[in-house]
């Protein structure tokens, strides 16, 4: 991606910061009232223009949500959030464009700023994105040639006008509404993300991926993305995040499911750029995000990929349910916390079928003066026979006022079952820093190199287009954490 | 030219140089032994910059540049380079990569234009062959689950490759075999000429025989105490280092 070097310089020059996403655009937008009460709720549903069956859901959720509580469990710490004082729903003023001619072209111009052209002819090779600005979808491209071999790829609002059937299937249906906190209030007031359909027996023929942008003040994010491979079907998939700078913190509330069908295969890989706050801790996003993939298929498969780098409070576990006869899970994450970056991450492995495995890589560093949990849950159930699991957690520390904690759930009810738990913790020596820097290396280089050696197991898992841009991002995020 | 002109330098509190004087001329190896505690790691850490070292007086300049002020990964590009005692393990960094990176960021630093990744694993196989290395030392993470002596070649590897004006090599032999230190001596031998010199630490004159070096020293108790030429080496080894240091 050698556009977003380029176009990235450019605005870290701007911004002067090395937060390289954090400008914001200025284009006239339409916000929903403030706060959050039914009449927001049904208003969001009217403005997309909803079927009843999906504005009740809503108001069900809605009212789940009113009587639960904010989960407390996680190593993060933050002021109350007032739910009230948001904004659930802006939109950019411009009527939905029709087709990628219409957009506007100076969100155009922002995506292109990003280093995610939306015109075909510059993209990626081989790279569908789906563009999310605030609470819409402006823009995916190749619609046309995916839909050629019955690939859908569109926004979630889109698909519950087009494909009402298939969102009403599957909506839900991994991650029900009422599954916490955040999953009812994101069912009650999700706005837009992505819809993929991948038909029995198709392998997709390109790399799908959503671009997560939240620009306006005041405003959650609360996407919502459904992934359907059917029978034999398989697809890549990435998204990819960012937020412009601002002292405020900013929530975004995201619910992910994923249906795998017998021998289907999903690889959902996510790059979260968050904008993490200052150095003091001003500001950021709160990412409380919930990730869930159903492995409903025998030999199905289900692999989350994910490097975290950005906002203030991470509060994720992509997870798999490994319903299928032999199917498989597996989870590769590295987080990164720098400044008073708060991550709780990792996942869950929930055993139902027989001879399914899981494998989780988690690799979490921490810097400044931060703090990096990784939680995960394997469990595995009565009629898993001969469940599989192996976890590696390794936590690096650079400096001594940072933390690392790792906290494991392992749960086995099967007597067949095998699970393997190894867990390290390191920091980056200084002989491994001189040593580099004697071959003429500087400080920075070396502790990105040493880094990206800690994380080689899971940043080989990303497709290749992304997998530079992560190691650059690594090498970022943690500029300033050592000397 | 690296010259050393009354160089003293501490650990701690601890006084470990105690005014070092030293001339290696362009093209010239010059070996340095003395026994153990004499200030030999020290002064080779000292010249790569190693955090934790005090210099409290004197000079180090490598063709009238000043090393002292620089920091490591300036002096490697000024052409300094430092074979380890004890290399040190990269988990999860490929070989191949860790030296063009590091060779890039030479040039660099240089303003030379860099290599990409065909041109220098070009140079780094014909480098391999003509070490008599297996191939597979460039595809394995930095030093990890290296054998002792398969550290020290790799030391002599990235040498070969980043191609210092002067080498300091902190005990290489040490804990190598006599295959090993063939090896060794012999990629030293073949980067010989009139652009490259070395300082050859060590304990034992046994390498020496293998690099030949144009002079020796021997540092005991901080201070070099005698200066000869090769035979020097076998004078040690006859007589051992006692009563060098009052000299």
């Amino acid at each position: 991606m050698p556009a977003i070097a380029e176009t990235l310089d450019t605005v870290q020059q701007i911004t002067g910061s090395t937060y390289k996403y954090g400008f914001e655009t200025d284009i006239e937008m339409e916000f929903a009232p403030r706060g959050l009460n039914e009449a927001i709720v049904r208003l969001i549903s009217e403005k997309k223009g909803e079927p009843e069956w999906l504005l009740a859901w809503r108001l069900k959720s809605f009212a789940a949500w009113q009587k639960m509580e904010e989960p407390n469990w996680a190593r993060v710490k933050h002021p109350p959030i007032d739910y009230n004082d948001l904004y659930y729903y802006a939109a950019p003023k411009r009527p939905a464009p029709k087709s990628l001619a219409d957009v506007d072209p100076d969100l155009l111009a922002m995506y292109e700023k990003l280093g995610i052209p939306l015109n075909e002819r510059a993209s990626l090779a081989g790279v569908a994105v789906d563009a999310v600005f605030d609470s819409v979808s402006v823009a995916t491209t190749f619609r046309e040639s995916l839909s050629k071999v019955g690939v859908i790829f569109c926004s979630i609002s889109e698909a519950v006008r087009e494909h009402p059937e298939l969102v009403r299937k599957y909506l839900g249906s991994v991650v029900p509404a009422g599954d916490n906190y955040f999953t009812a209030l994101n069912s009650a007031v999700f706005s837009d993300g992505s819809f993929v359909f991948i038909p029995r027996g198709v392998r997709c023929p390109m790399e799908l991926s959503t671009y997560f942008r939240i620009n306006a003040r005041n405003t959650g994010q609360f996407e919502r993305t459904l992934i359907i491979a059917e029978e034999g079907a398989s697809v890549s998939y990435l998204e990819g995040c960012t937020a412009p700078m601002r002292d405020e913190n900013q929530l975004h509330a995201a619910v992910v499911e994923l249906v795998a069908l017998d021998e289907a295969k999903i690889k959902y890989s996510t790059v979260q750029n968050w904008y993490p706050g200052d150095a003091q801790g001003r500001g950021g996003i709160y990412n409380f995000v919930t990730k869930r993939g159903a492995c409903r298929g025998a030999n199905s498969k289900i692999s989350w990929t994910q490097v975290e780098t950005g906002s203030a409070i991470t509060w994720k576990y992509p997870s798999c349910i490994l319903q299928g006869e032999g199917s498989v899970g597996e989870f590769y994450s590295v987080a990164v916390t720098n400044n008073h970056q708060q991550a709780d991450t990792g996942t869950k492995m929930i055993h139902l079928g027989a001879n399914t495995s899981s494998t989780i890589i988690a690799k979490g560093i921490s810097a400044g003066q931060s703090n990096n949990t990784y939680r995960g849950l394997v469990r595995i159930m009565p009629n898993a026979r001969n469940a599989r699991n192996f976890t590696q957690c390794d936590s690096l520390l650079i400096g001594d006022r940072c933390g690392a904690h790792t906290v494991p759930y392992i749960e086995c009810r099967n007597p067949t079952g095998k699970v393997e738990h190894e867990a390290t913790t390191s920091k980056i020596a200084d002989d491994q820093l001189f040593y580099c820097r004697s071959r003429g290396l500087s400080e920075e280089d070396s502790v990105g190199l040493i880094v990206n050696g800690f994380c080689k197991d899971v940043l080989k898992e990303l497709p290749m287009e992304f997998a530079v841009e992560a190691q650059k991002l690594l090498a970022v995020s943690l500029e300033g954490s050592v000397g | 030219m690296l010259e050393i002109k009354n160089l003293s330098a501490r650990i701690d509190d601890k006084e470990i140089l105690r005014g070092i004087d030293l001339v290696v001329p362009q093209g010239e190896i010059h070996a340095i032994m003395g026994p153990n505690g004499a200030g030999k790691s020290t002064l080779s850490y000292v010249l790569s910059g190693r955090d934790g070292y005090e210099v409290t007086g004197g000079t180090a300049t490598l063709n009238g540049v000043d090393l002292l002020a620089m920091a490591p990964e300036e002096r490697a590009a000024a052409g300094v380079f430092l074979a380890f005692q004890y290399p040190v393990e990269l988990p999860g960094v490929g070989n191949a990569n860790f030296i063009r990176t590091a060779l890039n960021a030479i040039l660099r630093a240089r303003g030379e234009p860099e290599l990409d990744a065909v041109a220098f694993l070009k140079r780094a196989r014909a480098e391999i062959k003509r070490l008599a290395m297996p191939e597979d030392m460039l595809k394995r993470n930095v030093n990890v689950g290296f054998s002792g002596g398969e550290k020290k070649r790799n030391e002599v590897l990235q040498m070969a490759l980043l191609r210092p004006r002067i080498a300091i090599l902190d005990e290489t032999d040490s804990g190598l075999d006599i295959d090993a230190l063939k090896i060794v001596a012999d990629g030293v031998n073949a980067l010989r000429g009139p652009d490259f010199s070395a300082l050859v630490i060590t304990h034992y004159q046994r390498l020496l025989d293998h690099i030949v070096p144009d002079y020796v020293h021997v540092l005991a108790n901080g201070r070099i105490v005698r200066s000869g030429g090769p035979e020097l080496a076998h004078e040690l080894e006859a007589h051992g280092y006692a009563g060098l240091e009052a000299a």
